[in-house]
């Protein structure tokens, strides 16, 4: 896509979240969350349904007052500051075009409202008397569609375009304004899946011409995993962990980001901190000692490709039944039922190995070394005493 | 065991139209029903273009023999018997135009309905706007009290409204036939119920834009909600087009303020008589503009009314 004439908006457009919380009632939505957003970042927030993401995307709009604290943008504070005040731009699921005008119209209407005088806007009248905007305002949108590729669909209504030219004319009304930041509330969960991966990299491109902020909300990991420069992982009414997409991935602070953060999810195993820090399940043995030496029950995650295929002699290796086979061409996930008939994992083979194993046949398969994370009863992660070193090998 | 098993179903490839009792009988009782509700208008039209006699005698069908006959009136005034006779269709339909101001209860008629259509509208895009789609205190019991209102018949509050209307002088006006019929707590039910429909994504996208409120309610809520105000368009304007109640109470004098329904009173209980023909045809021209524009409107209207779920 071709960068239009615009630079990044410098350090105007970061936006502060000043312990904001937001309740319905006696219903909590949202606790005390606080959120730097730097200038020009593509930040994600991710979470299951029902865990506050698009309300707390809805108060930084200005569409939702929240119950406490304060938004900043810029340096300034807005949180009594109108919606549209705030120069924010959004993208909504059901892109929210305006049924009756055309893709054109639904395109100048923010500019329109922002830049004409009341009796510009008035019908026969207003375009001569102010002639010049409004050839501003045709300009800006053509250069807004040419981005997008959409010049043809201009004249049409949304109802005559396909959900991924809705989306585009969504955007487009979105970014004909070029505001302080794009926020955007599952823009892509109306497509269908192969359009909503090819739109992924479309953003992210899109993301990197226009140096400006995305605030970028969704319930799919794999989307801010792709796209997000930093992504924050929401569960009920709280950030997580707000971290850098590898970094969530694979040092997760708590073991519902863990279960949350990557597909198939990860394997948790039901263990115990032995009294010099070892943690075990059943046979299986971490070397590394963890900082706590408390005896507690702990759980240990494994992630279905740090583990690998092994001889059932080998010491250390799980063994269990083949369940289920989920071919996905360039892997081949293998559902294990383990023979101490509590723990179900899944183990990532490639298409060599994974092809000879047939379903209900047993299997062995060992966890590659320094990769386990362990979290404590309270679900936050315990740090393993040389995870400086994560290099160092462990033997089992 | 071909052959046989062929036959039957040759049969029913050349006739779709099989005989069925249940249909049959839906039908029966269909064509009933709407012999019942056209015969009225049949009897109406046929009468508005016969002569007195046949109409007396009920003879000469549908259009009447057409023959020309002597108009008493006529003659009464000192013309020749000559002059004075007149094709029944003819008389009918200019009698119905020179012995009332027919153009002009017309004419009293589009503009009441219209206002009060347009003022209704006004009043009920915002109010339905705010039932539907902000979130304040009291909204249930402001909706509670919209569904209440419903249930009262304008008859139980009509003497109420009349005394009002006379205590500010305002009977014999256009404004008496307006000003009670400018909230209408259905049209306010009926858009908050379409309003509903839509997204809310919409109006937050409108807000995003700079919208205000009230420009959201025209700008937006308004083209949005076409069909379901075609609808509303349609019971009001129906209603207020063929109300004879209301302005029976309030135009108590002036003739200039008649509507089309009050118009009918002009051909009945005169001293020599009833004229049915005359008057039938006066009713025939009121009628005819409700149902050209409901063929018009035909099928936006049943859309309307299936997408506001009040079929």
């Amino acid at each position: 896509m071709v960068p239009p004439e615009r630079k990044g908006n410098g350090v105007m457009s970061a936006i502060k979240l000043r312990s904001i919380g937001k309740s319905y009632g006696t219903t909590s939505v949202l606790q005390r969350i606080d959120l730097d957003i730097r200038s020009g970042e593509f930040l994600t927030l991710v979470g299951p349904s029902g865990c506050g993401k698009s309300t707390l995307l809805r108060i930084l709009a200005g569409l939702e007052v929240p119950s406490s604290g304060e938004v900043e943008i810029g340096g300034m504070p807005v949180t009594d500051v109108r919606p549209a005040n705030r120069n924010l731009a959004m993208v909504f699921q059901s892109y929210a075009l305006y049924p009756h005008l055309t893709i054109a119209q639904n395109m100048m209407t923010p500019l329109r409202l922002r830049d004409l005088s009341t009796a510009e806007r008035l019908p026969f009248v207003g375009p001569m008397l102010g002639r010049v905007k409004y050839q501003q305002i045709q300009q800006q949108v053509q250069e807004t569609a040419k981005v997008l590729r959409i010049e043809a669909l201009l004249d049409r209504k949304p109802g005559q375009l396909s959900g991924g030219q809705r989306q585009r004319a969504a955007l487009g009304r979105a970014m004909v304004r070029k505001p302080v930041a794009f926020l955007m509330d599952e823009p892509l969960s109306n497509l269908d899946a192969a359009l909503r991966i090819h739109m992924r990299s479309e953003l992210a491109e899109l993301h990197r011409s226009l140096q400006a902020t995305f605030v970028y909300v969704t319930h799919d990991q794999a989307e801010a995993l792709t796209m997000s420069d930093r992504m924050a992982v929401m569960m009920d009414g709280n950030i997580l962990q707000l971290g850098a997409p590898d970094e969530v991935y694979n040092d997760p602070q708590d073991i519902r980001v863990a279960e949350f953060v990557g597909a198939p999810k990860i394997n948790l195993l039901a263990g115990n901190l032995d009294s010099d820090g070892h943690a075990r399940c059943g046979e299986v043995v971490l070397s590394r000692v963890t900082a706590s030496r408390a005896s507690e029950k702990v759980s240990i995650g494994l992630r279905p490709e740090h583990l690998a295929l092994c001889a059932a002699s080998e010491p250390g290796c799980l063994s269990g039944r083949v369940v289920h086979k989920e071919n996905l061409g360039a892997d081949i996930y293998l559902h294990v039922a383990i023979d101490d008939g509590l723990h179900r994992m899944v183990v990532r083979t490639t298409p060599q190995e994974g092809v000879s194993v047939s379903l209900g046949s047993d299997v062995s398969f060992h966890r590659l070394h320094g990769q386990a994370m362990v979290f404590g009863a309270d679900g936050k992660r315990i740090q393993l005493a040389d995870a400086m070193s994560s290099q160092v090998p462990e033997v089992a | 065991m071909t052959d046989l098993s062929m036959a039957p179903s040759g049969l029913a490839g050349r006739s779709t139209f099989r005989f069925s009792t249940t249909e049959t009988l839906k039908h029966v009782v269909l064509i009933l029903g709407a012999i019942i509700v056209l015969m009225p208008f049949y009897v109406m039209v046929s009468y508005s273009l016969k002569s007195p006699a046949e109409i007396m005698q009920n003879t000469g069908g549908f259009f009447g023999l057409q023959e020309a006959f002597r108009d008493d009136y006529c003659i009464k005034l000192g013309n020749a018997v000559a002059d004075c006779m007149v094709t029944p269709a003819i008389y009918n339909y200019t009698t119905a135009f020179a012995k009332a101001p027919l153009l002009r209860y017309l004419l009293n008629g589009v503009v009441i309905t219209a206002s009060i259509f347009f003022i209704q509208v006004l009043v009920a895009l915002p109010c339905a706007y705010a039932l539907a789609k902000l979130r304040f205190w009291g909204r249930e019991a402001v909706f509670g009290l919209v569904l209440f209102c419903l249930l009262i018949p304008v008859h139980a509050i009509a003497l109420p409204l009349y005394i009002m209307l006379a205590k500010l002088g305002l009977t014999n006006s256009y404004a008496a036939l307006v000003v009670p019929w400018s909230i209408s707590v259905f049209g306010i039910f009926l858009m908050r119920q379409f309003f509903m429909t839509v997204p809310d994504d919409l109006i937050d996208a409108a807000r995003m834009d700079g919208m205000s409120e009230f420009s959201i309610i025209w700008n937006v809520m308004l083209p949005t909600a076409v069909p379901a105000l075609l609808a509303f368009a349609i019971f009001s304007v129906v209603a207020h087009w063929n109300d004879y109640f209301w302005p029976r109470i309030v135009i108590t004098g002036n003739r200039d303020l008649f509507t089309p329904p009050l118009g009918l009173r002009e051909f009945k209980g005169d001293a020599d008589g009833d004229n049915f023909g005359p008057m039938m045809a006066t009713a025939t021209i009121i009628v005819t503009p409700l149902i050209v524009a409901f063929l018009i409107a035909q099928r936006r209207f049943i859309e309307g009314i299936t997408l506001s779920g009040m079929k």
